[in-house]
């Protein structure tokens, strides 16, 4: 960096920033406990990537790269509507959130 | 300007992140994805990406957030226990993690090409983006809405009560 006051930021800090918080929200899917957590983990994940799409818009001066974007919120839109739906009624079936006890899958 | 403004908000949308992972109460986690969402419109905004800074904030910010918190707070979902992952999580999870950064990491610093983003770069204007929106990709618009329609009857039917309950059938009846 030339100057502290510089006018310009590299890309590559904000493909960074994007890496770091997908890595973030996928620590946050392993580690987290309770289903609702694990899905705000999920949508962090997706706001990364987010970024990195429009970082790269920004580089190609390319409007579809945005446009991704937008189609990635309504996807996540439509997900959180039916992911918080089947929450709830996981919790009125189990009368728990944490996810070690909703295992009737596990093998 | 734009360094300063990027490095605050860098710093906020990481901040937000790490505290979602500590903090064990869900509520506390849902007040901090919205700081990391809302930090993200503002580094939007430095990109030159008007429109999606703004639906950032509706959308993200505003709209599934607040679900988030209505269901937290309808569940009353209480303390979670502290654990460090599974045991796949620690022996699988975390090297991978680590290994996805560190390769990504080593892929962006060696990268040819990565241009600068400055302030005098310019906005994508709404009109630049709806043009190519309702012109090149309206079909993928369209199947949108299809998609959303499909999520609202999926919500709907899920959160359902499968029994009929007695109090809901008597009001309609009073009617």
């Amino acid at each position: 960096m030339s100057s502290y006051f510089a006018q310009e930021v590299p890309l590559s800090w904000y493909l960074l920033l994007s890496a770091a918080l997908f890595s973030l929200g996928v620590v946050g899917f392993l580690i987290k406990r309770n289903l609702i957590t694990v899905f705000m983990s999920i949508e962090l994940m997706l706001n990364g990537v987010n970024l990195s799409f429009v970082t790269f818009a920004q580089q190609w001066h390319a409007v579809k790269g945005q446009i991704f974007v937008f189609f990635v919120m309504m996807v996540a839109a439509a997900e959180a509507a039916v992911g918080l739906a089947i929450i709830i009624a996981v919790f009125r079936a189990r009368a728990t959130l944490a996810v070690d006890r909703i295992d009737l899958m596990k093998l | 300007m734009h360094l300063i403004l990027f490095l605050v908000f860098a710093g906020f949308c990481l901040g937000g992140a790490i505290n979602l992972l500590i903090q064990s109460h869900p509520i506390n986690s849902a007040l901090s994805l919205i700081v990391v969402m809302v930090s993200l419109a503002v580094l939007y905004l430095l990109l030159g990406a008007e429109f999606l800074a703004a639906a950032q904030v509706i959308v993200y910010a505003g709209a599934i957030m607040v679900l988030f918190t209505f269901v937290v707070m309808l569940l009353n979902a209480g303390r979670e226990a502290r654990t460090m992952g599974s045991r796949a999580a620690r022996s699988v999870g975390f090297p991978a993690v680590v290994a996805i950064l560190a390769v990504i990491a080593t892929v962006i610093l060696h990268a040819q090409g990565l241009g600068v983003a400055r302030l005098s770069d310019g906005i994508t204007s709404t009109e630049e983006l709806s043009t190519v929106l309702f012109t090149k990709l309206l079909l993928p618009f369209e199947v949108t809405s299809v998609l959303i329609l499909i999520a609202i009857l999926g919500a709907v039917a899920l959160a359902r009560h499968d029994d009929t309950d007695p109090q809901g059938s008597a009001e309609r009846t009073d009617k």
